[in-house]
């Protein structure tokens, strides 16, 4: 069903709107941003300034935009999918070109008074254009390669764009991201299964290649690699933050230490404590309980869209909020492997929770995106 | 773009279908974080708990106070005293360099200073304060304390740090402490961790060394909680450790300076031991220096200064030193003789100024000789030719056992540094240390303690105790740890026959006591105090045939270092032993002129605890001895133990 059979008359108007909002995910979001707040507090020692406070101003920003962007209907964001898409990509060329240097990579612009990310503009973008794509194409389609081709570039390109930042953990996301909605659109499964194949068969010479003259990735990213596998064979280097964020988070126990009792970011043993590794500070100072919460209050937000999602009649609507609940999912789900030890470092932060100005406002815009397509579901 | 209803329918089942696989594989993925979670949090947080303590917990040393070294009465002779010092932290200092160079304006620092405090800082954390100066004046310490403000990362500290409260007095015998070098951690087998802590003290020697174990004590601890780059947060807890024994020493600190002024300049050694339990009460090397130089690290010109003296400040002939004992080993030659039965103590040999040994002569000190002489005369005299006689017919083995019964040629095992053995030679000696047969001659020379003989001033006056109470009286030091007395055996009969004891202490007597006496004028006047002796003149060169034809240089005409050594023993009082004194004075001359006026004073002092009245000297002594008391430096007495104490 496309946004020209709704019954336009069926859908909410005016600020009856505010009535078909899916509370459930304002609350949620609502509370895992304060749980980031909390600890945002701790980790600064008990100050508000550091941290915090920007932390919190940026959250209510974010939400005013949410809302607003929510009750835009959602055929107008639809129409606004392939320009977002053109913009975003247009950014990360901006920012290949003159984009300011952190840690090692270039990653944002100066907008005036705004520090852009580009890449976490284009996380949304993607999803947004994909479920417009399949939302235009005919569904007999769908698995042609013709027309798997189209999507897989326009999931390739910002990614090459992104890996030469190098951003390897929006990369991911990006892929995972645009795969899922392809995947949820019905793509065949053959494609899937070949690329994973590849993928296998791809790490597999990349391993094999080491010490050859004809080796694939450097001899530093191989360390890289050792040093995940095992953290403990470089525990003064590259494997310090991993072994020092699995301390924090096993010593957490049960019940943790209490809050602000977290030895190891108090005392600083803990890396980027503040952002991508937040979580162990949580887990530290909240034990397992904590930790545990903080993960099924994620799993909850992204149950709830992923069945708002599946109630909606229209299929831009259904594949948009699929999208963007699944590239949530991404986003703590990776962040929390990786600070467990269970897959390499690459730099995604907890979303929400973690210290950074983008990514939290474009969350919240793109869970505008959720509510719009919530609000304005056919009926 | 309008659709079928039927495609319509097939697409919202597909994306149905296909989030729900969706669904089910990040329900799954939340499962495996989850179980990760409790694997981590539940499973294995107790590892990594132990993990995160190790990371944030430090636990520090607290170096305990050294053990008290106090005298017989109860007085500090090593005390721990306030050391100021100032700590620079390059966190805080900002430009370290500039930092101590201001500081050099306030306190004595010299370039060398600078530069090596300079690349200590830069060697170890920026956290960790390191120690600029210390044994700081109280003046300095203050101005650096006021000028705090303008030196950034700057701080003033205060700690323990040995002190002598008498310098030089107890040098030889306490020995002293000094930072521990690497010379010492890689003698220890298994080194106190107490050890790693910088300039910790650590006795170099004597009684400092010794009984180290019992002086340093336990280490304290203190937990506390560290960030990543060392800096310090809180202190969790505290326990102080325990501090070093108390040692209680057998020696009488005024005693000890009394000697230690009597001797004065000159290169000797004294010994006073208690006859009756064999305590020494003053043990005394001079000249002396002070240990308190050694704490805080001498200059190498001090140093210099001790090394090159031909006094030898820095060596402790009392236990050190082993001397040729001359007349004194007479004693153990006739009681050697005695036990033996080879002569009665009247029977008298004829002395004609020498003895003939095949083509060879060996003289008596006296040239004219002195005729029929009997035990007690030729101790009273010292008559060489006796002795010859004597010796001949006891033989070197019997004199050699009587000599090691007596504590000469036997280490006693005090807690003091390098302690010689001594030597009592016989027959099996000679030939294992040069393979070649004991003379007749080396038994003449031996018999009036030359040749091989040696003994220190301790053994001497372990052999005067022994002879003076007929018992084996061992020396010892230690009279209390912590308050508890030491075990001390209770001296044994030495088994001698009691009428060849009294015919020795008889001669013993008239050298001092008789006209003829060899020390006659060091006799005491007081006659409850009678004190018996013995002089000793030790050669350190040969006389030449030659020479001796030509007349003996006078030993006021030789060079310092080629005259005789001076020894003298004695005990008091006569009736009723209670002290035994041994004098050694290097180069001093003859031993009636040079050692025993020293022990007289020493063992009047020695008897009186005190400064002895003028009348226990005789009459025509007194004003000398008073103008020369009035030369002594002493120490004023006090009634409160360890008042003098820095502390």
């Amino acid at each position: 069903m496309s946004y020209l059979e709704y019954n336009v008359k069926t859908v909410p108007t005016g600020i009856r709107k505010v009535l078909h909002v899916s509370w459930p995910i304002v609350v949620l979001l609502t509370a895992i941003a304060s749980v980031g707040f909390l600890m945002l507090y701790s980790v600064a020692s008990g100050r508000l300034e550091t941290w915090a406070e920007p932390q919190m101003k940026r959250f209510a920003a974010g939400m005013v935009g949410m809302f607003a962007v929510a009750f835009v209907p959602i055929w107008f964001w639809r129409n606004l999918s392939a320009l977002a898409y053109f913009v975003s990509f247009l950014l990360l060329i901006a920012v290949e070109l003159f984009g300011a240097v952190g840690m090692g990579a270039q990653r944002w612009i100066e907008l005036g008074p705004l520090r852009l990310q580009p890449s976490e503009l284009m996380k949304i973008s993607l999803v947004m254009l994909l479920a417009a794509y399949y939302d235009w194409l005919d569904v007999k389609k769908v698995s042609r390669p013709l027309w798997v081709l189209i999507p897989a570039i326009l999931v390739l390109a910002p990614t090459f764009l992104v890996l030469k930042q190098p951003d390897l953990g929006t990369a991911i996301l990006l892929v995972a991201g645009g795969g899922i909605v392809m995947f949820a659109a019905g793509v065949s499964w053959w494609y899937f299964g070949t690329v994973i194949a590849l993928v296998v068969a791809l790490v597999f010479a990349v391993f094999e290649s080491r010490g050859t003259e004809w080796q694939l990735i450097k001899d530093y990213q191989f360390k890289r690699i050792d040093t995940f596998l095992d953290p403990g064979s470089d525990p003064l280097d590259a494997g310090y933050n991993i072994m020092q964020a699995q301390i924090a988070l096993g010593s957490g126990g049960w019940a943790g230490k209490g809050y602000m009792q977290g030895t190891q970011s108090r005392l600083n043993f803990l890396p980027e404590k503040h952002t991508d590794f937040i979580f162990t500070t949580l887990a530290e100072e909240f034990g397992f309980v904590g930790a545990f919460s903080l993960l099924m209050l994620y799993a909850l937000t992204v149950m709830f869209a992923l069945v708002s999602g599946l109630s909606n009649k229209d299929r831009f609507a259904s594949l948009l909020t699929i999208g963007i609940g699944s590239t949530f999912f991404l986003f703590f789900a990776v962040n929390m492997a990786m600070v467990m030890g269970l897959i390499p470092v690459v730099g995604v932060p907890l979303p929400l929770v973690s210290y950074g100005g983008t990514a939290m406002m474009i969350l919240l815009l793109a869970f505008g995106l959720v509510q719009s397509a919530h609000i304005h579901r056919p009926r | 773009m309008r659709r079928s209803a039927k495609d319509a329918l097939e697409s919202t089942r597909r994306i149905s279908r296909r989030t729900l696989v969706i669904g089910g594989l990040q329900a799954a993925t939340v499962a495996t974080l989850a179980l990760r979670m409790r694997f981590m949090q539940v499973e294995q947080a107790d590892d990594f708990r132990l993990l995160a303590e190790e990371n944030s917990i430090k636990i520090r040393l607290i170096p305990p106070a050294r053990g008290l070294i106090l005298d017989r009465n109860g007085g500090v002779v090593a005390g721990n005293g306030q050391n100021y010092r100032v700590v620079i932290t390059r966190e805080d200092a900002g430009d370290v360099e500039d930092v101590l160079h201001r500081l050099s304006r306030l306190i004595p620092l010299t370039e060398d200073d600078i530069a090596r405090t300079l690349k200590e800082v830069m060697r170890r954390s920026p956290t960790l304060p390191i120690t600029v100066a210390d044994q700081l004046t109280w003046e300095d310490f203050s101005r650096v304390a006021v000028n705090a403000p303008a030196l950034p990362g700057v701080t003033t500290e205060v700690g323990l740090s040995r002190y002598y409260p008498q310098g030089g007095d107890f040098a030889h015998v306490l020995g002293y402490v000094g930072p521990v070098s690497d010379y010492d951690l890689s003698r220890i087998e298994d080194p106190d961790p107490l050890l790693q802590i910088p300039k910790f003290q650590l006795g170099k020697l004597g009684v400092e060394a010794k009984l180290e174990e019992d002086l340093r004590g336990k280490a304290g601890t203190r937990r506390i909680e560290v960030t990543s780059t060392g800096r310090v947060m809180r202190e969790l807890d505290r326990n102080e450790g325990d501090a070093g024994a108390t040692l209680q020493l057998t020696l009488d600190r005024y005693l000890q300076n009394y000697v230690q002024a009597r001797l004065g300049n000159e290169s000797a050694a004294a010994v006073v031991m208690d006859v009756r339990n064999g305590d020494i009460l003053s043990i005394v090397s001079s000249p002396s220096f002070d240990p308190n130089l050694f704490v805080r690290g001498i200059s190498s010109a001090d140093y210099r200064l001790l090394t090159e003296n031909d006094h030898r400040p820095l060596a402790d002939k009392t236990v050190q030193g082993a001397y040729p004992p001359g007349s004194t080993f007479k004693i153990v030659t006739a009681l050697a003789a005695l036990e033996a039965g080879v002569i009665d103590p009247e029977e008298t040999v004829y002395c004609k100024g020498f003895t003939e040994l095949g083509n060879h002569r060996f003289h008596c000190w006296k040239r004219g000789g002195h005729g029929h002489v009997n035990l007690p005369h030729s101790l009273e005299q010292s008559c060489d030719v006796y002795y010859y006689e004597v010796a001949q017919r006891v033989g070197i083995d019997r004199i050699a056992e009587m000599a090691r019964r007596l504590g000469i040629g036997v280490r006693h095992d005090l807690p003091m540094s390098a302690i010689s053995e001594g030597l009592a030679p016989d027959r099996a000696w000679k030939q294992a240390k040069y393979g070649k047969d004991w003379l007749v001659g080396d038994t003449l020379n031996s018999g009036i303690g030359q040749g091989y003989v040696l003994a220190s001033p301790l053994q001497l006056a372990v052999m005067t105790a022994r002879v003076a109470s007929g018992t084996n009286v061992e020396p010892r030091l230690l009279r209390a740890r912590d308050g508890v007395p030491e075990p001390t055996p209770e001296p044994q009969t030495l088994g001698l026959s009691e009428a060849a004891l009294r015919s020795v202490r008889k001669g013993l007597f008239d050298v001092i006591n008789s006209q003829r006496g060899t020390a006659y004028g060091s006799r005491i006047a007081d006659d409850a105090l009678r004190m018996a002796g013995k002089t000793g003149t030790s050669q350190v060169r040969n006389i030449t045939k030659a020479e001796r034809e030509r007349g003996v240089i006078s030993n006021d005409d030789l060079p310092w270092n080629r005259r005789d050594h001076a020894l003298f023993v004695c005990y008091a009082p006569y009736d009723n032993p209670e002290i035994a004194v041994s004098v050694v004075v290097e180069h001093g001359g003859g031993g009636s002129a040079a050692a025993a006026p020293i022990a007289r004073d020493i063992m009047l002092q020695a008897l009186f605890k005190d400064l002895p009245p003028l009348s226990a000297y005789p009459s025509n002594q007194r004003d000398r001895i008073e103008a020369q008391r009035k030369t002594l430096d002493l120490i004023p007495r006090e009634d409160k133990p360890g008042a003098k104490s820095r502390a």
